[in-house]
């Protein structure tokens, strides 16, 4: 401070004398730039924006092994078995063409992945249920109805239950399959609105049905 | 004659907005930074419509590899000071006489994701290059060998132990075998979680009524 003054005040005065050219303080920013540049590379890089999202499933609990025989009864009109193999394959049956003392029925039928496959068998059975929730989202979306999630999500389970008819769905995978076809048929549990569904051990001779299988 | 000498002018650029933008950029992933964990192995995993976030603390997850190799991996927990991993490693020091030492403790706890023999454990923990460290990740064994438990087993029961509340999540990759991650769900089951996560990406679909007709 005690410059400036002297050079503007003392400097005219005296003459003769060469007023200092004030110089303007010009840093050199180039290097703080290229650090700055660096380190939001660096940052943007290592950041994870997106965190993964994860998909709860629950296994059908380990029986002990007396127990083992004693498979859980189920209404066969209304069970289906999905069976999985490589290379995407997607076997379905109806357990109510399961002829009376076998294991399995005759053949198999073959469906994929698709949305007019797999995910079009699985919305007839479950027609009821699907309707309804969609019609119940669809009046939230559309703003006729107001409801919080938590009380939206609890009616939807309510819808769930409510379907005495509604399927359900075993499915099975096979020593070939991908990990990739099971999360797919799982989610198409989920975009479907099934409420029942499980992932249980293949049998011998369902693994010997899809060996018969159309290929 | 006399040159006309071109006066040249400096070509100076003010950097100043762009040191301010800068700035606030750098601020900002600062601040928003979650660093992504080094893992084992680059998974990728499948697609799914689920949006639960995956929860960040208190997870035992097992990664299942596209060459169907098995790591484990647990963190330190919501309170830090729990420091479980190391808890979970001079535990199976002790137990499995892998006679490990501070350092190599300290630098279990410090890791995450790993797989291999428990034999290895000691000269991965040691070794330095980070090449030779991830040529020693061969998974944890997954094979009953005589009497032996599956490697995994012992992992998840002992941290399971420590951490009574962890979830599990399952980190398989979409190419990997069903076969695989059906192993560790039945060690996982043998060891009473019936509850798993699998992670996956979020893709959004939705059926419509048109797709029932």
């Amino acid at each position: 401070m005690a410059e400036i003054i002297e050079g503007s005040g003392s400097g005219k005065k005296q003459g003769g004398r060469r007023v200092p050219k004030k110089m303007g303080a010009h840093i050199d920013m180039t290097p703080m730039v290229d650090l700055m540049c660096l380190l939001i590379t660096f940052f943007m890089l290592t950041t994870a924006f997106s965190k993964p999202k994860v998909m709860e499933i629950t296994m059908p609990e380990k029986t002990d092994k007396e127990d083992i025989t004693e498979q859980p009864k189920v209404a066969a009109d209304r069970t289906y078995s999905i069976l999985l193999s490589g290379d995407d394959k997607v076997y379905w049956y109806w357990h109510k063409d399961v002829p009376e003392g076998q294991a399995v029925p005759a053949t198999l039928n073959k469906t994929d992945f698709s949305k007019d496959g797999l995910r079009k068998i699985l919305l007839r059975k479950n027609e009821k249920v699907f309707t309804e929730i969609y019609e119940l989202k669809e009046k939230v979306k559309k703003g006729e109805l107001v409801m919080i999630n938590d009380s939206l999500n609890a009616q939807i389970k309510r819808i769930k239950k409510s379907d005495k008819k509604a399927p359900i769905i075993l499915i099975k995978a096979d020593e070939k399959t991908k990990y990739k076809s099971i999360v797919s048929v799982v989610d198409e549990m989920a975009i479907c609105n099934i409420a029942n569904y499980a992932i249980v051990d293949i049998t011998p001779e369902e693994v010997a049905l899809i060996e018969k299988a159309p290929k | 004659m006399a040159k006309i000498k071109l006066k040249r002018a400096q070509p100076h650029v003010d950097m100043t907005p762009m040191v301010d933008l800068f700035s606030l950029l750098l601020t900002f992933f600062m601040l928003t930074a979650s660093f992504r964990p080094q893992e084992a192995k680059v998974i990728d995993s499948p697609a799914s419509v689920s949006d639960k976030t995956t929860p960040d603390k208190d997870v035992i997850s097992v990664l299942v590899s596209k060459d169907d190799k098995v790591f484990f991996n647990m963190d330190n927990g919501k309170d830090t000071s729990a420091h479980f991993r190391n808890q979970l490693i001079t535990k199976i020091s002790d137990i499995y006489r892998l006679s490990l030492n501070e350092k190599e403790i300290k630098a279990f706890g410090q890791g995450s994701s790993f797989g291999m023999p428990l034999k290895n454990l000691k000269a991965y923990l040691n070794e330095e290059d980070a090449g030779k460290k991830e040529a020693m990740q061969v998974g944890i064994p997954m094979d009953t060998v005589g009497t032996q438990y599956p490697e995994l087993e012992i992992w998840v029961a002992y941290a399971r132990e420590l951490n009574p509340t962890a979830e599990v999540a399952i980190n398989g990759d979409a190419e990997a075998n069903y076969k695989t991650v059906k192993k560790v769900m039945d060690v996982m089951q043998s060891k009473n979680v019936n509850k798993f996560n699998l992670v996956t990406n979020l893709q959004k679909e939705e059926a419509t009524l048109d797709d029932l007709k």
